[in-house]
């Protein structure tokens, strides 16, 4: 699993689109720092960009890994190695190669900014956190929908279909249920649906780490109560720990049972 | 060596192996023939556990290879398709394939040289011709000494020069005690190496035995005539056994 993992991530690293990933974040990064010259600000800018581009990028890169790889993948399942190594191998390192855009286009800015010196290191460490929890799941998913689609069209329609949902539709259908049940006290149906939505778990917890939560009305100060409680931070990192693990574990048991 | 019991595979609607039985146990060429959608790429899958098959028992060297992978250790595979990753170079994919088998690559000079590959080891896969790959291809997967070798169309893509130094190879790979399974649309190849041929037809096998034999009971002169006289035929029994079919069409040609 290690070599697939190392020779990914070697074949990754040099390509094309983790360098314009890492460039685009370095750009954004270090263009709000310099733009700003306020780390906190900047950060909350960061937020609304990762949210939306991290789950894509991962989403689709994930596909498109995929669905490239299908003849080396054949190669690989010739040789003396079990399925699960080599589908883990190849995850961990479209993962990998996709943190390592990310952490180096965010961090490089942030730290010729002098951030661990400063007192929005905790700010920028949940935001990056975030960054990785996402590009995780989202990859996996990504694994999951090709390797459940043979065809290549279908499958980057369900990525982008997925990523639609969970980045835009979902939060549209709670504000409407918000709307339609305007007369109920929602706030635990709320943070309920927030629960099941990976992004908006994330767009939560950097919204209460950053202390802007006074914008989220009385639902905000349910989340704080939660979230900032011990047991909110525990129930927060077993769903995240979830979020990674389920389609991981899908996409185990569907590469044991496919023909390629 | 392979033992194959009542093989069944389908895929949706499609029945593509229809039980085949099979035993491969010496060394020597077996050319795996057959027209297109025949099962010999689904077979081979099969024997390589890419596949998974619907029904029978599957056997090599003495062990049941449903769900196991280190048999795969004693097989050498050939792929159709040559594509790798992009921005991996040539010495680098070569070292991922020697650290996964663990085992010397005896072959890996010998196939360097042949193959005039000295010079592309340092280039990205990305930019390198169809026919380069091919032979990387062919150096990832012959470099080891295998008693099972699996080919599936091997000599695509390659240079005539190329071609003539993979068929010396495999010669001596045969003389050595190397069973090599073959598939390929050439016949003059299959003519060239085989000693055995297993002839599918709509998912079962509908000759196994030698090259001379199978061009005998046809009644033609070469292997290329004798596959296209065994077509016709089936062609012509479809036909017949499709009385409604023929007579719809005699119908159309009359008018």
């Amino acid at each position: 699993m290690l070599k697939i993992l190392k020779f990914t991530l070697y074949d990754l690293l040099r390509s094309r689109w983790t360098i314009a990933y890492f460039l685009l974040y370095l750009i954004c990064a270090g263009s709000l720092l310099y733009f700003s010259a306020d780390p906190g600000k900047a950060v909350i800018s960061l937020m609304n960009i990762l949210l939306i581009l991290c789950p894509l990028v991962s989403i689709m890169f994930g596909v498109l890994y995929f669905y490239s790889s299908r003849d080396f993948v054949e190669l690989l399942l010739a040789q003396p190695l079990p399925r699960n190594s080599i589908f883990t191998g190849q995850y961990l390192g479209v993962t990998l190669s996709l943190v390592t855009g990310l952490s180096l286009g965010l961090g490089i800015p942030f730290l010729f900014y002098g951030i661990f010196v400063s007192p929005e290191l905790m700010n920028f460490g949940t935001l990056l956190l975030s960054g990785i929890m996402l590009t995780f799941i989202f990859t996996g998913i990504a694994f999951l929908i090709a390797i459940k689609n043979e065809n290549r069209i279908r499958g980057f329609g369900l990525a982008l279909i997925v990523w639609l949902f969970m980045g835009i539709i979902y939060d549209g259908l709670i504000l409407i249920i918000l709307l339609i049940f305007e007369d109920y006290p929602l706030e635990n149906f709320v943070l309920g649906m927030t629960l099941f939505n990976p992004v908006d778990l994330s767009r939560i917890l950097l919204i209460l780490q950053l202390d802007i939560s006074a914008l989220l009305g009385f639902s905000g100060a349910v989340f704080k109560k939660l979230f900032g409680s011990s047991l909110g931070m525990l129930l927060v990192t077993v769903l995240s720990i979830l979020w990674v693990l389920v389609p991981y574990l899908f996409l185990r048991r569907s590469a044991s049972r496919k023909d390629f | 060596m392979i033992r194959i019991t009542n093989l069944q595979k389908s895929f949706g609607p499609l029945h593509v192996l229809r039980g085949i039985d099979m035993t491969i146990s010496r060394g020597g060429i077996f050319a795996i023939l057959g027209p297109n959608g025949s099962g010999k790429t689904t077979l081979i899958k099969s024997i390589l556990g890419m596949v998974i098959p619907d029904q029978g028992n599957l056997v090599v060297n003495g062990e049941s290879v449903s769900g196991k992978s280190a048999y795969r250790a004693e097989i050498a595979y050939l792929p159709q398709i040559a594509r790798f990753p992009e921005n991996l170079r040539v010495c680098e994919l070569i070292s991922l394939v020697k650290s996964i088998r663990k085992e010397p690559a005896d072959y890996e000079k010998e196939l360097l040289d042949a193959f005039e590959l000295q010079a592309v080891l340092s280039q990205k896969l990305r930019n390198l011709s169809g026919g380069t790959r091919q032979k990387v291809n062919i150096l990832l997967s012959l470099m080891f000494e295998c008693p099972l070798l699996i080919l599936d169309e091997p000599t695509v893509g390659l240079d005539p020069l190329a071609m003539i130094r993979l068929k010396e190879i495999i010669l001596r790979r045969k003389a050595a005690g190397t069973t090599i399974l073959l598939t390929t649309h050439i016949m003059g190849l299959a003519e060239a190496l085989a000693d055995e041929v297993v002839f599918l037809l709509d998912g079962r096998i509908y000759f196994q035995g030698s090259l001379d034999d199978m061009i005998r009971q046809s009644g033609e002169n070469d292997l290329e005539h004798a596959i296209a006289r065994i077509l016709e035929r089936r062609k012509d029994s479809n036909s017949a056994s499709a009385p409604g079919k023929s007579f719809l069409n005699k119908m159309i040609a009359a008018f």
